[in-house]
């Protein structure tokens, strides 16, 4: 039974508390009751007047009824969401190897200068004049986006990487509209390694998803795509480097086969990081490539948002780039072209309100100005280097799916090594939890069973990348001598032990409700 | 490199280890002819001092909100944000966390979705909300795209006066999806007749309120010849803190509440990013869009929240999901659930108050200057004047000036021959000051 604060309702009854506290709180894990259990209906922690009277002009439609959203004063607010944080983790709080995530060092130089109030605290609509250096910020980041991936074009305003293949995926639509082969092509191919995303993103607009296999080696072969190519092919969507943390060796083939059936390349640019200075993606022959400002330039993921998803383009979709975009004006300043009409190309269209996530480009701007153009290309080389370490540490007790070469900046395991072990992969990474570390991504990609996928960024140390090899090697040696427990009951030490999602999704409960009255007893 | 804890030495050691001589056997996989061998051409790294001048300089040129009055709105708002906020939100575990796949240790961020969910329920009278979308004008499309999936129709009605931005992300949208839009003319004076336009094959009515042109809009009689004939009410709102003042949209029989809530807890940010607000009903939420948090237990039965109903989702159903979206605008929801905490019930009816009062003082005093007629008889903190001026001309004469008008309604619908119309916008930020330089500077241009 739980209390209302969710806590057991006496102290015996937790399993693994063999010292229970009054209070359920031990030290400096402290549990945190749900704000509507500790606010009340008459507390504001905002001191603001009651204005002088007025006669309202709402047209009789005020609200009567009370909305039900309590308060805390500002010390108790505090309290709260600090307690709240201290059960996350974070990238500052140790390793995070979540391959396809890329959770490396968020400087906190970008958190300041997004605040500079030039772009902190300037509205979307104010005349163009006077967002003159807002302006110029955005074109100086599309021009170093367009530098990395020798494009022609980028679209800023997509407003996290889903979105960037939307409007990828808009752009080429509009192009094979423009060719007048809108009615006839209508398939696009997806590897089966893909995002889910990318199929998802597809058949949004419309399109019909066709699966190209992944070969044995983990990679797409430009005979599977030719199988597939017809006139009825609009695009691929090829994620390079691909979701085992392999470039795809065949990916200037493929790029010619679908040009040459009239098709377009979209690839997917959440792995770009691997290869910032080492390759360009305009010289591999894409034609679209959404870029996730939040991975590759380190703009923080902040609990799973915002994200930022420019779109760099290829010459042949340039023109059908959506509004807002900004254009060198007279007099060396900046122009915004916000409608279809103003435009001298064909844009598609608009993706959002105003100009998309101008707070991340800052914090990419600031990221890319610091590494420069010997950082970044740095940056990927100790990305990949860091990966394949965990790789060569791990080789001998650890199974990987394609052999042991070399991959790009994350490395792939499947769980073959757990044969027989009654140890799964998320038995794995609940294990992981217990020894400080936030897990790999798991059963992603889809093409390997039980799959464990782990990015260590170029932001981790050689001593850090030691301690956690010798961490998982020490996790291995325990599944294959039988100590199952140790995984199967993970995680012990986290602020909750496993919890049961099942339940959560057979009887969703995804808001407050006030408690029922307790009937008093009868005695 | 200051971001770079490799050494020369390790990176030697590291090679050796793996058993290659040089970091580019490790990409051996790309084309060798198109592996580069130097840096691209942009500038070399910079220590934070240099960065901090090239970014400070840039910013400098705009004129920030702050810094003059100001009375810009049309979607986005200024408010004062406590400083509480902006210290919690940067909080590394909040900040440096990514999307709690990992539920037992990402209790914090969770925790702080539920509650959320359960604020955006609250404020708009529904059953459940999400856990955010990108923003408001996204969260739209979707929400179109959701009751085509609920109604299995495929035409939408778009009041003309939604944001006009609003209006061309769903057009955008259900364009590329061979879905059909009715949009309505600019609805000047809120009196559309959007009635006529629902039959038997309507998916749903898209109406915001309060409107672009700021009234504030009954619902009601939308909702209930919505249903009539089978369809939806998709209620939009662009300034949540309307909601501590007005009836909510759940009150007035919407189906899908969907706004921007930018507002609390969020900076003007140029447009981005900002916090998509979602809510339905009940009977729907296997068609909503996007994360949802929900309640369950631990193996020790303790209290938990995780991500649910997952099967939704792109990452399970891929092409047969609701939505593609993965990424959403966790921080920014962080930042609109500390900011309500801190305002409470109380503190929210206060600031629409407030915001209501100043709107209505500067209406007053804008009728009294010639050459300005403001048409709205309903309004909450935005409305839209008449100007004896093209619009976009006396806004740029005020910029000049150091006052920063409004939005001119040519900018958001240009060719539409409302060009002396100027939307305005009062919140808790402006002063009387404020008010006398706005009308002080109009009276000397017009």
């Amino acid at each position: 039974m739980l209390n209302r604060q969710g806590r057991p309702s006496s102290a015996g009854e937790a399993g693994t508390t063999t010292h229970p506290t009054f209070t359920g709180n031990k030290a400096l894990a402290q549990i945190e009751p749900l704000l509507f259990e500790i606010g009340r209906y008459g507390t504001t922690g905002v001191d603001l007047d009651e204005p002088d009277d007025f006669q309202p002009r709402l047209g009789g439609l005020e609200r009567k009824e009370a909305i039900g959203l309590p308060g805390l004063s500002e010390p108790e607010t505090m309290r709260h969401y600090v307690r709240l944080s201290q059960q996350n983790y974070g990238i500052d709080t140790g390793l995070f190897p979540l391959g396809s995530c890329t959770m490396k060092h968020n400087a906190r130089l970008n958190e300041r200068m997004a605040r500079l109030p030039g772009f902190a605290d300037v509205h979307p609509l104010q005349p163009v004049s006077t967002v003159q250096g807002a302006l110029e910020l955005m074109s100086e980041l599309g021009r170093y986006l367009v530098t990395l991936t020798n494009m022609t074009a980028v679209a800023l305003s997509p407003k996290a990487g889903a979105h960037g293949e939307l409007c990828g995926m808009m752009a080429i639509k509009a192009a094979i509209e423009a060719k007048g082969e809108g009615a006839t092509r209508n398939v696009v191919l997806v590897p089966d390694s893909a995002h889910g995303t990318n199929p998802a993103t597809a058949a949004l607009i419309g399109f019909k998803v066709k699966p190209v296999p992944a070969r044995e080696d983990g990679s797409v072969h430009v005979e599977d795509v030719k199988k597939l190519l017809g006139p009825d092919v609009a695009a691929i969507m090829l994620t390079n480097p691909n979701t085992c943390g392999l470039f795809e060796p065949q990916v200037a083939e493929i790029a010619k086969a679908i040009h040459d059936a009239g098709a377009y390349f979209y690839c997917d640019g959440a792995n770009f990081n691997a290869i910032v200075g080492k390759a360009k993606p305009g010289d591999l022959g894409v034609d679209a490539m959404h870029i996730n400002l939040h991975k590759t330039f380190s703009t923080p993921h902040g609990g799973g948002g915002p994200g930022s998803g420019p779109v760099v383009l290829s010459a042949r979709l340039a023109p059908f780039a959506p509004v807002p975009f900004v254009r060198a004006g007279k007099d060396g300043g900046f122009e915004l072209v916000e409608q279809e009409s103003d435009a001298a190309e064909k844009p598609f269209g608009r993706m959002t309100a105003f100009h998309g996530q101008m707070g991340m480009y800052v914090r990419a701007l600031s990221y890319m100005l610091s590494h420069g153009a010997d950082g970044m290309k740095q940056a990927s080389e100790d990305a990949v280097l860091n990966a394949n370490y965990i790789r060569a540490g791990l080789a001998d007790l650890l199974s990987l799916p394609f052999g042991n070469k070399p991959c790009m900046h994350e490395v792939l395991f499947d769980d073959a090594w757990l044969k027989d072990t009654g140890v799964t992969t998320l038995d794995v990474a609940k294990a992981m939890i217990d020894e400080g570390y936030h897990p790999m991504t798991m059963y992603f990609p889809l093409v390997v069973h039980g799959a464990m996928l782990i990015e260590p960024t170029e932001s981790e140390s050689k001593a850090s990348l030691d301690l956690f090899i010798a961490t998982l090697r020490d996790l291995a040696m325990a599944a294959k001598n039988g100590d199952k427990e140790r995984f199967t009951g993970a995680p012990y030490h986290a602020p909750r032990r496993r919890l049961d999602e099942t339940r959560a999704a057979r009887n969703p409960v995804l808001k407050w409700t006030p408690p029922e009255p307790v009937a008093e007893a009868a005695e | 490199m200051r971001y770079l804890p490799l050494s020369d030495s390790d990176r030697g050691e590291m090679l050796a280890r793996i058993g290659v001589n040089h970091v580019d056997e490790l990409f051996a996989d790309v084309p060798k002819n198109l592996l580069l061998k130097e840096p691209v051409d942009l500038p070399r790294r910079k220590g934070e001092l240099e960065v901090e001048r090239i970014l400070s300089r840039m910013s400098a040129k705009n004129m920030s909100a702050s810094s003059v009055p100001f009375f810009v709105g049309a979607g986005a708002y200024k408010h004062h944000v406590p400083a509480t906020v902006d210290h919690l939100i940067q909080r590394s575990e909040f900040l440096t966390s990514y999307t709690p796949y990992q539920p037992e240790i990402a209790q914090g961020t969770l925790q702080y979705l539920f509650e959320f969910q359960t604020q955006v329920a609250a404020l708009t009278g529904m059953d459940v909300a999400n856990a955010s979308m990108y923003d408001g004008s996204t969260g739209t499309g979707e929400a179109v795209l959701m009751a085509h999936r609920v109604t299995k129709r495929r035409k939408a009605v778009l009041s003309g006066g939604l944001h006009p931005h609003y209006t061309d992300v769903v057009k955008t949208l259900s364009d590329m999806a061979s879905d059909e839009t009715i949009i309505l003319a600019p609805d000047v004076s809120g009196t559309e007749d959007i009635l006529s336009q629902i039959d038997d094959t309507t998916s749903c009515v898209v109406v915001q309120s309060p409107d672009v042109f700021g009234h504030v809009r009954d619902l009601k009689p939308i909702a209930d010849k919505a249903h009539k004939h089978g369809a939806l009410l998709i209620a939009v709102f662009t300034e949540v803190v309307s909601l501590g003042l007005l009836k909510s949209p759940g009150s007035q029989g919407a189906d899908i509440v969907v706004g921007e809530g930018q507002s609390i807890g969020n900076a003007l940010n140029f447009g981005g990013p900002y916090v998509g607000l979602f809510a339905t009903q009940s009977k729907y939420i296997r068609q909503m869009p996007g994360r949802l948090c929900g309640e369950t237990v631990d193996a020790d039965g303790n209290r938990g929240f995780v991500l649910t109903l997952s099967t939704r989702e792109q990452h399970i159903r891929r092409d047969k999901a609701t939505s593609n979206i993965c990424t959403n605008s966790g921080l920014c929801s962080l930042a609109f659930t500390i900011h309500m905490t801190l305002l409470g019930e109380k503190g929210l009816t206060r600031l629409a108050r407030i915001n209501h009062a100043n709107a209505v003082k500067l209406a007053d005093q804008l009728g009294t200057v010639k050459g300005v007629e403001v048409l709205n008889e309903t309004f909450f903190n935005e409305f839209t004047v008449k100007l004896a001026k093209p619009a976009a001309e006396i806004v740029e004469r005020l910029a000049g000036k150091g006052v920063l008008a409004g939005v001119p309604v040519s900018r958001l619908m240009p060719g539409a021959g409302l060009d002396n119309l100027l939307l305005v916008a009062s919140t808790e930020v402006n002063t009387d000051d404020d008010r006398a330089a706005l009308c002080a500077a109009l009276k000397e241009v017009l």
